[in-house]
């Protein structure tokens, strides 16, 4: 650092210091809106645009405001492509976010919360395998197989018992860093009081850990309703397809109505709107927090 | 650690009916906690992990597997298109992870500094973050449409004749990567403005107090203590660029031909074509990939912040 040259120029560098807030530079705020605007806006706007327009205007594929309005007639028809398959596809992804995320919150916050307050020589291990789980890819096949062998394979249960393996990871280093800020003595105190261990923590720990399971529903569900991946190996065919698949699947179908298409994309980015308009707040903290943390 | 014990000490005579003070029998804490989150996870992931490297030696079909050594991994570095998965898996990792480092970084400061609209800017660039990977992909193969698409109209409305975003095979893994960075660089962004925010103030103002410009303070300040979560962006968009698979498979399906398969789109295709050992080995080849590059890395960028 240039510390020693710091008494040279104090005259002349005390005027900016009075300027406590600096004026907002203008030029620079509007450069920044307008590309904002373009670069992230239009794209979802585009995604609203088609999907309420006729399917010939939606043919071309341009960025025009409807010549016609057809939300009502789009989002029926959406609804009742292939049997209702995409409100059976809704279920289902619900269905799997919230046993997914249900389980984890309760199993990896009593994993976290063992992890944290115990010392034994089972920590490093452990901590060794909860790290792999965030950095290793998982085998799929393997999994496929395991799952075949114990009978979930294309079952809803076992597509929930991988989500949560896969996600217990994140999970647990949220918790654990958590934990770590409520104060042992509280332990203490419960126990001194008699609490058997497992109302100390679920009667006692537990109800504290409220801000962190919100950060962990929500960053979980938002992982879990956009996955992909898993549902794709694990859960193939029609019959409880989740809606990632099933939007895919009707890129395919729709190709000539865009109209449709942009319907589906809508209505899968819904979800995540109205989450982030209710809780910006919580989930901006749990990712940054997750993240830095882990 | 020291202080709960002499606490507990402390403790003890008061509470008579207490454990005796030598090793409590029943700790507080029990082991059995792990347990149901042990069995799954290693049930469905530690089983299967270990299960992949004796899967990836066999010849292996739906009803049997017959041990054939090294023959999958032959396999797989004499096919020029698995091979060439392997090598844009590395394109793609760190290209997309490093312009999320520099746009994150860039945003981050400007997001941070004396602008209007500073909130509404900030929830418009992390969006996306929470958006279905399936949906921005779809939507943007369709604007990335060389003749009908938005993007090419624009470029054409200002003279510029577009190129064939996902059709020309030259560019279509560097679409892809432009559109996952474009998805994912509000996560950096907000890990970056994270890391800013909790700069003391102190050092701006001394900063300024000795004469230094933006770009001194920028240099001298933000890039050195910003350094946690440098590292954290770093990791993070490696590890999801080495396993990207969504984005891809939803734009190109590893297309055209073979120029943007990666090792995880490699992985899908030869489990749908029936090649479960082929399949596994490639699954194998990903693991080491990610050790290889993430543990070193990691281990790398933390001594380096502690020295500093």
């Amino acid at each position: 650092m240039t510390t020693a040259t710091a008494p040279a120029p104090p005259a002349t560098a005390a005027p900016p210091i009075r300027s406590h807030k600096p004026r907002p530079n203008y030029w620079l705020s509007i450069i920044a809106i307008v590309v904002s605007f373009v670069v992230f806006v239009i794209p979802f706007l585009f995604i609203l645009l088609t999907a309420l327009k006729t399917r010939q205007d939606a043919a071309d594929l341009s960025f025009t405001w409807p010549k016609q309005f057809q939300f009502v007639q789009n989002f029926t028809a959406v609804l009742q492509a292939r049997d209702y398959l995409l409100i059976i596809a809704y279920i289902n992804s619900i269905i799997l976010t919230v046993c997914s995320v249900a389980i984890l919150v309760v199993l990896a916050s009593m994993v976290a919360y063992v992890l944290q307050r115990r010392r034994s020589r089972w920590n490093g291990l452990i901590n060794f395998f909860v790290l792999a789980g965030l950095i290793m890819p998982p085998a799929v096949v393997p999994t496929i197989w395991v799952l075949q062998k114990i009978g979930l394979f294309r079952t809803m249960p076992g597509l929930i018992l991988v989500e949560v393996a896969f996600g217990m990871s994140f999970c647990v280093l949220l918790f654990r860093a958590f934990i770590s800020s409520i104060p042992k003595e509280l332990d203490e105190a419960a126990i001194i009081d008699g609490a058997g261990s497992t109302r100390l923590f679920f009667r006692v720990v537990f109800p504290l850990l409220r801000s962190v399971v919100i950060t962990v529903i929500l960053t979980q569900s938002v992982a879990i309703f956009n996955d992909f991946v898993n549902p794709l190996y694990f859960l193939p065919g029609d019959a409880n397809a989740t809606l990632q698949l099933t939007i895919f699947n009707f890129y395919s179908q729709f190709t000539t109505q865009y109209n449709l298409l942009f319907m589906d994309i809508l209505l899968i980015t819904i979800p995540p709107l109205l989450m982030y308009i209710f809780f910006n707040r919580q989930i901006v903290a749990g990712m940054t927090s997750g993240a830095v943390k882990g | 650690m020291a202080t709960t014990t002499t606490n507990r000490q402390q403790a003890g005579p008061r509470a008579a009916t207490a454990p005796e003070p030598g090793r409590p029998k029943h700790s507080p804490y029990p082991y059995w906690f792990y347990a149901p989150a042990a069995v799954i996870y290693g049930v469905l992931f530690i089983i299967p992990t270990l299960l992949a490297f004796y899967f990836s030696l066999t010849r292996w079909s739906i009803f049997e597997s017959k041990f054939i050594g090294f023959g999958n991994y032959v396999t797989f570095f004499k096919e020029p298109a698995l091979v060439s998965g392997l090598w844009h898996t590395l394109v793609y990792a760190v290209i997309t992870s490093g312009a999320k480092v520099v746009l994150g970084m860039l945003l981050a400061v400007l997001l941070t500094s004396q602008i209007v609209a500073r909130g509404w800017l900030r929830s418009v660039v992390f969006f996306p973050v929470l958006v279905s990977t399936i949906g921005v992909g779809l939507t943007f193969t369709v604007l990335m449409n060389p003749e009908t698409g938005l993007i090419n109209d624009a470029l054409g409305a200002i003279g510029i004749h577009g190129p064939g975003w996902l059709t020309n095979p030259k560019l279509a893994l560097f679409s892809v990567a432009l559109v996952d960075i474009w998805k994912g660089v509000g996560l950096a962004t907000l890990i970056y403005i994270a890391g800013i925010v909790s700069i003391p103030h102190e050092y701006f103002e001394a900063a300024k107090v000795d004469g230094a410009g933006s770009w001194d303070s920028f240099r001298r300040i933000i890039l050195p203590l910003a350094r946690p979560a440098t590292v954290t962006v770093i990791i993070l968009s490696l590890i999801g660029g080495l396993r990207s698979f969504d984005l891809i498979w939803a734009m190109t399906r590893g297309g055209p031909g073979f120029t943007s398969d990666v090792i995880a789109s490699v992985i899908y295709k030869q489990y749908q074509a029936g090649f479960y050992g082929l399949s596994t080995a490639g699954n194998v080849v990903l693991f080491l990939v990610v050790t290889a590059i993430i543990f070193p890395l990691n281990r790398f960028l933390n001594r380096k912040e502690v020295e500093l």
